[in-house]
């Protein structure tokens, strides 16, 4: 029996370093937060990212780079635009995108184009726009290009799609670290975060993990609630409303007669 | 301090949240109207999505009727059948209002229609008022006699007559069934309780005698809008509680304040003040509409609210 674990042990000592051989580096990684929590109080949240590089060969003299990438889940979305119809704005247009992150940041040591060749990008789909996948827009709509665009752009605005370039520092090619600010409007799901590791542009080692962001306690509670017992819950509003304005009219009612 | 809300999914400052609900409250008071149609416009501006906003202010409105028609109730100025014959009609008007609303939602002209109902109403009716008011006070400065209002109209022609003890009237039940109707759509479509639509049509289309109008209206209007926030909250899964009781703190201490600067002011004065307000809010909204908008996409997902721009 410890024979046979010791020629285990043996066996995967030898594999393990096989696998990595061809890249030679591997990814250590630490999350300061495995988990978000959306509580009735969240304002955002601030994950910090490291880790290191383990490597059994000797530094690669050409310069490592590195990046990283959290994805929210991916949802199908409609974007609609505005057009002035009768003297006022209103949704004309309108075009289905298959699948959007909810939330990307993709943080980098460098520009992201030297750091990572287009086709490695499209490869691994990385940059925002590789994120964003339309099958095609109705007939009637030609720029459906420009669609794309403005949910790149709204997002970005919103802190809900970030490209931070440079903001991955690397030590000694060997320790990375940096720190991605998730926005409070977040959807609930698992985060996908990928570490990748470049040479010349060219991915040698990529790692992933993922974050998981939840509401939890009251926000859970009366979220899942609205979902799954919607009568319950509209019973519940209304009995809140009701106890909520007649105790109030009762309760001033007694301060006057005092 | 901000707070999280779970169903409309966006972070709002808690102070925001309660100084609506206790701005709105004060206006309750003082005025005696229900607020929904200050309540959701002012939500579409912190940036709540409509569908949360009306949804919501509907329950709201429960809150703020309620001890209204009770003291109604205790000094007997309340017309319970009349009440039960327009919220039949009411009722089916929600039913009807909430497929409408549902059906532009997945059209994606939701946001418009409640818009434009909010300038077109609040236009038409801040006017009137404002109108009113001005005529009212020229009238009691030269203390002139109020004008008579027309008596018996095309609505005691109709059949199916009915007889309302409580408001010494006997005519028939569709004129009532309609203003219930119309009334009910609003409240669907607008988040609002429509006491400012059922007061005048009581008094002007249905000949009500003044003391039961309120009372009666109060009566309709809370279940009404129980009943719409149940609609929304089983259909739409837009009625956000967090949101709901922070207008209620803020709705409920608001109320008590604006009841006694209420009674320190003139009937008149007061009705320009509100008449001015209304004009303010659908002047505002009418601008968004007609003013290129800084953002020209929006993104709405099936599951998810709107995302603003």
């Amino acid at each position: 029996m410890i024979r046979l674990s010791l020629l285990l042990t043996l066996l995967l000592a030898v594999a393990l370093p096989a696998r990595a051989a061809e890249t030679g580096e591997e990814v250590v990684l630490g999350l300061s937060q495995q988990q978000v929590q959306i509580t009735t109080g969240f304002t955002g949240s601030k994950i910090l990212i490291f880790g290191a590089i383990k490597r059994e060969a000797p530094i690669d003299p050409e310069e490592l780079e590195v990046v990283v990438a959290i994805a929210g889940p991916s949802l199908p979305l409609i974007v609609r635009r505005k057009e002035r119809q009768f003297g006022i704005w209103m949704n004309t247009d309108s075009v289905e995108i298959d699948r959007a992150p909810s939330f990307y940041a993709v943080a980098t040591s460098g520009p992201l184009r030297e750091v990572l060749t287009w086709t490695e990008d499209l490869r691994h789909r990385v940059s925002i726009p590789r994120m964003i996948r339309s099958v095609g827009a109705p007939g009637e709509v030609q720029d459906a290009r420009a669609f794309t665009d403005a949910v790149i752009r709204i997002r970005q605005n919103n802190d809900l799609y970030q490209t931070l370039e440079g903001a991955v520092e690397v030590t000694e090619q060997t320790l990375f670290q940096t720190s991605i600010a998730m926005p409070a409007n977040l959807t609930e799901g698992d985060y996908l975060t990928r570490v990748f590791l470049t040479r010349d542009g060219r991915v040698v080692n990529e790692f992933e993990t993922v974050i998981d962001v939840r509401k939890v306690g009251l926000e859970r509670f009366l979220f899942n609630l609205s979902r799954n017992q919607p009568l319950i819950y509209g019973l519940l509003s209304l009995l809140i409303a009701i106890i909520a304005g007649w105790g109030a009219s009762a309760a001033f009612r007694l301060m006057q007669r005092n | 301090m901000q707070i999280y809300l779970p169903i409309a999914e966006v972070s709002v400052n808690i102070f925001l949240l309660l100084g609506i609900g206790g701005l709105v409250g004060v206006l309750s008071g003082m005025f005696g109207v229900g607020g929904g149609f200050l309540i959701t416009p002012l939500l579409f501006f912190v940036g709540i999505p409509p569908a949360v906003a009306v949804a919501t202010s509907a329950n709201q409105i429960v809150a703020s009727s309620i001890s209204g028609v009770l003291a109604h109730l205790r000094r007997k100025t309340v017309d319970l059948r009349m009440g039960t014959v327009l919220l039949l009609g009411g009722l089916i008007g929600a039913a009807v209002g909430v497929l409408v609303f549902n059906y532009l939602r997945s059209l994606g002209q939701v946001d418009l229609l409640v818009r434009l109902c909010y300038v077109v109403f609040l236009g038409v009716i801040g006017g009137l008022m404002f109108v009113e008011s001005v005529r009212a006070i020229r009238r009691s400065r030269r203390s002139g006699p109020a004008p008579r209002r027309r008596q018996r109209g095309w609505v005691h022609a109709l059949p199916f007559k009915m007889r309302f003890r409580t408001s010494g009237l006997y005519i028939s039940v569709i004129p009532p069934i309609l203003v219930g109707l119309f009334v009910g759509l609003l409240s669907a479509i607008m988040g609002v309780g429509g006491g400012f639509i059922m007061v005048p049509a009581m008094i002007y289309l249905l000949n009500m005698p003044t003391k039961v109008v309120v009372g009666t209206s109060l009566f309709q209007i809370t279940f009404l809008t129980g009943f719409t926030t149940l609609l929304h909250a089983t259909t739409n899964y837009t009625v956000d509680m967090a949101l709901a009781v922070m207008l209620l703190i803020g709705g409920v201490i608001g109320a008590q304040f604006g009841t006694r600067v209420g009674l320190k002011l003139k009937a008149e004065q007061l009705r320009i003040l509100l008449a001015s307000l209304v004009i303010l809010v659908c002047a505002k909204l009418a601008f968004d509409l007609l003013v290129h908008p800084s953002e020209l996409y929006t993104i709405a997902s099936p599951l998810h609210q709107e995302e603003q721009g």
